[in-house]
């Protein structure tokens, strides 16, 4: 059983945003609206600076709290342990929203909860995540974190790395190399 | 769960239909749908990527980079992922329009075709008859210029600029010329992908987003490149880096004399290159004498060790060093001399033509289209180039808006402006408008109703890239290529493609003898025929990609400079009585209160060409003043408080976010360039923002070259905005 994950290297993320148009194209986000966003953060006295720079979208957790908080089973693990949001089932009562570490949710136009999906309809046509596949400084490694021959595995276990807000404890599938 | 927002699924989603939030994705009808894949390149910048379009039941649904197009390679910057959102700007252009009210005031009446271009060629003959074909300018700026190029020059006039020379990139083309006898070109001949010590000076890519330097600059990154960025703000290419050298302003030529002086009095420069291609090496030893690490030191705020060892660093690394010419080079008004001292620099470590370094590009001649010889105009262009500026080898736009200003040597009557917003693309707008006054016609060709189009005569609709053909683009690089310019969809209301726009105006200025020609299709078919394709394979691919050159220098090369050698001493600049090696002279220093204002790119914009797009609107809607920290705190300044600009002049900005940094130095300000739009119809950009041009009342012009240097204005932070 796959497991999908992915590798954002903020050594050659520029922060110029391709994967977020990409991603708001391709999934037909709302106007106002991003399923993944670019994070700056600066810290030192001029000159002495040091700059962080990365993307951040769903972390795809192994223990999601936004599916075991909703309370209609709307929020649900899919193929290769991708977390969606089934709409049907979807009363956009924000209880995932309140339950992510990440702020990766937000309620749509339409009033459902919406975020990244990993691009699974991409996936499972054997394509990349429209962000990864678009990327210019090719910064975004995606696969199966299971396939200990795939580029991510190899590249995880190669250079350090570390998720966002670990102590969280959700068990978080995005890796941000160092 | 709130109620409110339950109500709101129940009632199908009237979340939507509130506060006039418009469709950003047109839905194809539902059920099967035919889908379609088209290839074409790129126009959100004029950088020209390959693209695959995807379309759905006759709706562009995605935009993905070409993958076996080499400026390209699979990928797009956001701007050209988010190309649908110019396609489907509910702001677009939709009929040609005729002014009805004052200049300036976007009153316009709706006119058919044949109206608005019979308008436009009665008007033409009159002034051709009153003054002359030389009365007439174009500004032009992409690659549907072409054919009002060509349609200007039948009609007689040689006044044809692009602001992409003066206001941008000319003085680095005039300082590796004078040196190398080549200029750089679009693309950058830039081996950034292989170079072992990369040097930025002012260039920030990553924000300013050319896709396939962005890609080079991400594998030198990877590949343990050195890397060494220049610039008083620390961007994000400054983040990459081993060395970040906050630079004071206007003193680079001294950092980089410097760096020669080490080079030479240390002996660390590529004796074998220098002594096979080079002359003038004593003569410029002799001028960089006293230029020491620490004479630049008291000039350039950085210390004499940091200049030392930076140089020393990349002296090991030559000749695999790339000091990068940048690309808008217009700061200080001696900006051909500072980009001249960029490639002495690069001459003395051997990188032009090798690895590493600047590959000698190849490229593909497209054979024309047989047309009848063009007329020679009776007069020459009146924009200075090569006359009072003497070193100018393109047409300079800030030159023909003088000259209609002056009405001198001749008057100028006409303009035809295509696909450039002169009042934010030239600096200091109050002086564009006065030219503009002068005039007894402009007519606008574009996509949106920028600022220029509401002061225009007669306002023409252009289709957007994604529903023309263009001309062919022969692309020069490593792997020279050729690339179609296609439509993805039929275009949208009322407008035509550039190309027919101008032939159907040349077809009633009498000029019928250049267009043997009834389509594009039989144009671009015609031309590549002759080549041993057709427009239908064209169609099919997108691009061809030939094999590539070799990009480094044969041991007999002969430069095209007077010499045949790399020059760095220039007898041409010597014989003008110019500095034949470069020098650093102080430039303008900030007033009492005030502070540099500085301007680039962010990478989600194209100047004010992009700012109304929807699809990329919303990730950075308005610029930001950046103001240091401690600035800021001796101002009282707050984060994201609400700010003016007052220049030096008493010009006032709009008010604009004041981004509290760390990141820039305490005396400069820095803004992304292209906001502040006054133009009322650009709905989703109009009001927001401020813009950099208008606060550029003083320009300091290159007299080399005639480039517009914007880096001496200084402004005040106004609050209670």
């Amino acid at each position: 059983m796959a497991r999908y994950g992915m590798a954002i290297d903020k050594r050659t993320c520029m922060g110029c945003a391709s994967c977020v148009v990409s991603c708001k194209v391709e999934n037909k986000v709302d106007e106002t609206a991003f399923r993944c966003r670019i994070v700056q953060r600066s810290t030192g006295e001029f000159p002495n600076v040091h700059l962080d720079i990365f993307s951040e979208r769903c972390n795809q957790c192994a223990d999601a709290p936004c599916v075991w908080n909703c309370p209609t089973g709307a929020s649900h693990y899919a193929g290769g342990g991708v977390v969606l949001v089934a709409e049907d089932l979807c009363t956009g009562c924000k209880a995932c929203m309140a339950a992510c570490p990440y702020d990766a949710r937000f309620i749509n136009e339409k009033g459902y909860a919406e975020k990244c999906t990993f691009c699974l309809h991409r996936v499972k046509q054997g394509m990349e995540p429209s962000c990864v596949s678009t990327c210019p400084s090719r910064a975004m490694i995606f696969g199966d974190l299971e396939d200990p021959n795939g580029a991510l595995a190899r590249t995880l276990g190669a250079r350090g790395h570390r998720a966002l807000k670990a102590e969280a404890g959700t068990k978080p599938n995005v890796f941000y190399l160092e | 769960m709130e109620r409110r927002k339950f109500l709101q699924i129940a009632t199908g989603g009237a979340a939507a239909a509130v506060g006039g939030v418009v469709a950003v994705w047109p839905q194809a009808a539902a059920g099967p749908k035919l889908v379609r894949k088209v290839s074409t390149f790129c126009e959100l910048c004029f950088w020209k990527c390959g693209v695959v379009a995807t379309v759905e039941d006759g709706v562009v649904t995605k935009l993905d980079g070409h993958p076996s197009h080499p400026l390209s390679m699979g990928r797009l910057c956001p701007r050209g992922n988010g190309g649908t959102g110019l396609l489907y700007d509910p702001d677009r252009l939709k009929k040609p329009l005729i002014r009805t009210g004052k200049r300036g005031g976007e009153q316009f009446k709706e006119a058919s075709w044949d109206e608005a271009l019979g308008y436009i060629a009665r008007k033409m003959e009159r002034i051709k008859s009153e003054h002359g074909p030389e009365a007439m300018a174009l500004f032009t700026h992409g690659h549907g210029g072409s054919f009002f190029g060509n349609m200007l020059k039948a009609y007689g006039s040689p006044n044809i600029a692009a602001p992409s020379y003066a206001q941008c990139r000319g003085p680095r083309e005039v300082g590796f010329q004078l040196t190398f006898g080549s200029g750089i070109g679009s693309p950058e001949n830039t081996d950034i992908a292989n170079t072992r010590f990369l040097v930025l000076i002012g260039s920030h890519l990553g924000e300013n987003m050319h896709n396939t330097q962005v890609q080079e600059f991400a594998e030198c990154i990877r590949r343990g490149a050195k890397i060494c960025v220049v610039d008083p703000r620390y961007s994000v290419a400054a983040s990459k880096a081993n060395w970040y050298l906050p630079i004071k302003p206007g003193t680079d030529i001294a950092l980089l004399m410097s760096w020669v002086n080490v080079l030479l009095e240390e002996g660390l420069y590529n004796k074998e290159y220098v002594d096979r291609y080079g002359t003038g090496l004593a003569e410029l030893r002799a001028a960089t004498k006293e230029n020491t690490p620490e004479w630049a030191a008291a000039i350039t705020e950085i210390p004499a060790e940091t200049i030392r060892t930076v140089v020393r660093e990349m002296a090991a690394a030559k000749p695999a060093v790339l000091v990068h010419p940048g690309r808008h080079v217009t700061w200080y008004g001696d900006d051909a001399q500072r980009s001249r001292a960029i490639a002495i620099l690069n001459g003395l470590l051997g990188s032009w033509g090798s690895k590493g370094g600047f590959y000698l590009p190849g490229g593909v001649d497209i054979p024309k289209y047989a047309v009848p010889p063009l007329p020679k105009p009776a007069r020459a262009a009146l924009d200075g180039a090569g006359t009072r500026y003497p070193l100018a080898d393109e047409t300079l736009a800030s030159g023909l808006c003088d000259a209609t200003l002056s009405g001198s040597p001749y008057p100028v009557k006409g303009w035809i402006v295509y696909g450039t917003n002169l009042v934010q693309s030239l600096p200091n707008p109050k002086h564009t408008l006065e030219a503009i006054d002068r005039l007894d016609l402009l007519v606008v060709v574009d996509v949106l109703p920028a600022e220029i189009a509401g002061y225009a005569d007669v306002v023409l609709p252009e289709a957007t890239y994604l529903e023309r053909y263009d001309d062919l683009y022969a692309g020069t690089f490593r792997t020279p290529f050729v690339a179609l310019r296609q439509p993805v969809v039929k275009p949208m209301y009322d407008s035509r493609p550039g190309w027919w726009i101008a032939r159907e105006l040349g077809l009633r200025l009498g000029l019928q003898q250049y267009y043997p020609w009834r389509d594009i299709e039989q144009y671009l078919d015609g031309r590549l025929t002759k080549m041993g394709s057709s427009l239908g394979q064209m169609q099919k691919a997108g691009v061809v990609v030939y094999p590539p050159e070799d990009g480094t220098l044969p041991a007999d090369h002969k430069f095209d400079t007077p010499s045949g050698k790399v020059e760095f001493y220039s007898k041409t600049l010597a014989e003008m009585g110019v500095d034949a090696v470069p020098k650093h002279y102080a430039k303008p220093e900030a007033p009492e209160g005030h502070l540099r204002l500085l301007f680039g790119r962010s990478p989600l914009h194209t100047f004010g060409r992009t700012t109304n797009n929807r699809v990329m609107g919303y990730v950075v809607r308005e610029n930001e003043v950046w103001v240091n920290n401690k600035t800021a705190a001796e101002l009282g300044l707050k984060q994201n408080e609400r700010v003016r600009l007052v220049n030096q002049d008493g010009v006032k900005s709009n008010a604009v976010r004041a981004r509290v940094t760390n990141r820039i130095r305490p005396d400069c300000v820095y803004m992304v360039h292209g906001f502040g739009h006054t133009a009322s119809k650009l709905r989703h950009t109009a009001g927001r923002g401020a813009s950099d041009s208008e606060l550029v009342t003083r320009v300091s012009v290159d007299p080399l070259m005639g480039g517009t240097g914007m880096f001496n204005n200084f402004v005040r932070l106004e609050r209670g905005a």
